[in-house]
């Protein structure tokens, strides 16, 4: 049992949103059980059904059997409730900035990218234009920083990072090079993999390909 | 805090009568700007250069755009004055939940029962109903969604109080007979200063909307 209670965490291998909250954790140096979601296409749990009766999806936080749910939501609670190291920026006004480039993310890179990998027949140019002028917006946002927050890894770093492990199957299907269009995201990215909290649990971009030909064959999409 | 602020805002957005209310409630003296959207000031366009939208909070000159992060800011800068979200940790993630509930599910089919007809507006209707059952249930007998005081999450809903005459009129259908909790609700809302002050008239906002309907729909 950790020192903050009880945490259990609801979980899939592969989201990316379930990874932010997996790095935030560790980042706080807490200790975690992990309930493996393994059909979320099929029979959910009904710890999960229970804990997120209006969206039923992972992840799910509990803290003392107490559901927190929506992955931003979750990284803001743990920074709160541990707040040693910080995550989000001290400052009032660069939180409202780091939060404005959350919900960007939020909005836009995973359905980006989803119509890239998940597209039928040819991969449309609006697709991949749409995909890369959204990681150039982000290039804007880092600037020459380290990290999106500065000098330390972050908050917005944690949002973003766990997404850059579907970024080979986006190349694979747009035929594009992140490291090529947007070297500078290519660089952040290399500097949060050397992270333990990160690379520990960021999934093999090549198993996460696997998994996404899954996912095509079982829509149809072939 | 003598300060200048500046909000751009567009008069029927229930999304720039989220940070109106917040403005008053913690009396901040400001600037409104009307924005035409149709032809965007070069200040939106500079401020907000990501979405192009309104509002924006320009304060000393520094935006903050996403009305319920502005909502967020204010109360975190002006935090001595009526706190709009919860202390506890836990209850401010369930605040933070609700709002992106609200913002996820209920734009979208509101918007459908104005521009459309036939089936799609009967399924408009029907999804519009059930997330505010959703709502209702999450008040259940509590003066406000944030319990004995006005909050954060009742900031972010009541802005769609306005919309309901037109969603009526052109939905045919009656809220307050689906969902007569809400309607009690927003008519305590009403009541506060900060919210009667900046919310529009719900027949102006039928008028707006009358207007928006001849370029979608055809009657």
């Amino acid at each position: 049992m950790s020192k903050g209670g009880e945490i259990v965490l609801l979980d899939c291998w592969v989201s990316p949103f379930c990874i932010r909250v997996k790095i935030a954790l560790a980042e706080k140096g807490v200790e975690y059980e992990t309930r493996a979601e393994e059909d979320l296409f099929g029979d959910k749990s009904d710890l999960l059904l229970t804990s997120n009766p209006i969206h039923k999806k992972v992840p799910v936080l509990l803290h003392n059997g107490k559901p927190l749910c929506e992955s931003t939501i979750i990284v803001n609670y743990i920074d709160e409730t541990w707040p040693s190291p910080p995550l989000l920026p001290t400052s009032t006004y660069n939180r409202a900035q780091a939060r404005f480039w959350a919900d960007f993310i939020d909005k836009k890179v995973f359905d980006a990218g989803h119509n890239i990998w998940a597209s039928k027949g040819v991969v449309p140019e609006t697709a991949k234009k749409d995909f890369i002028e959204i990681l150039k917006q982000l290039e804007g946002a880092l600037g020459e920083k380290d990290f999106f927050g500065g000098d330390s890894f972050g908050f917005l770093d944690i949002i973003l990072i766990p997404l850059t492990s579907w970024f080979y199957t986006i190349e694979k299907f747009g035929g594009f090079e992140v490291k090529e269009v947007c070297p500078k995201i290519s660089a952040w990215m290399n500097r949060c993999m050397e992270r333990e909290t990160v690379a520990k649990v960021l999934p093999d971009p090549e198993k996460v390909y696997e998994f996404a030909i899954m996912i095509r064959k079982m829509l149809g999409i072939e | 805090m003598a300060e200048e602020v500046v909000l751009l805002d567009f008069w029927p957005s229930m999304f720039g009568v989220r940070v109106r209310i917040v403005l008053v409630e913690k009396g901040i003296e400001y600037e409104y700007r009307e924005e035409d959207l149709r032809n965007k000031s070069s200040l939106l366009l500079q401020m907000n250069p990501v979405h192009k939208q309104i509002p924006v909070l320009i304060q000393n000159g520094k935006p903050v755009c996403e009305s319920s992060i502005i909502v967020q800011y204010i109360d975190e800068v002006w935090h001595d004055k009526a706190p709009l979200l919860p202390s506890d940790p836990y209850q401010r993630a369930q605040a933070r939940f609700w709002v992106d509930f609200i913002d996820k599910k209920l734009y979208n089919p509101s918007r459908r029962i104005w521009s459309t007809k036939g089936e799609e507006l009967e399924a408009a209707k029907k999804e519009f109903i059930e997330v505010l059952k959703v709502l209702e249930e999450q008040l259940k007998d509590k003066p406000f969604f944030g319990g004995e005081t006005f909050g954060y999450v009742d900031v972010c809903l009541i802005g769609y109080y306005c919309w309901f005459y037109a969603y009526e009129t052109f939905g045919n259908f009656s809220i307050e007979a689906e969902c007569p909790q809400i309607i009690a609700w927003a008519k305590r809302c009403t009541q506060k200063e900060s919210v009667s002050k900046s919310l529009p008239d719900g027949k102006k906002v039928f008028g707006f909307v009358q207007e928006l309907r001849k370029k979608f729909v055809v009657d």
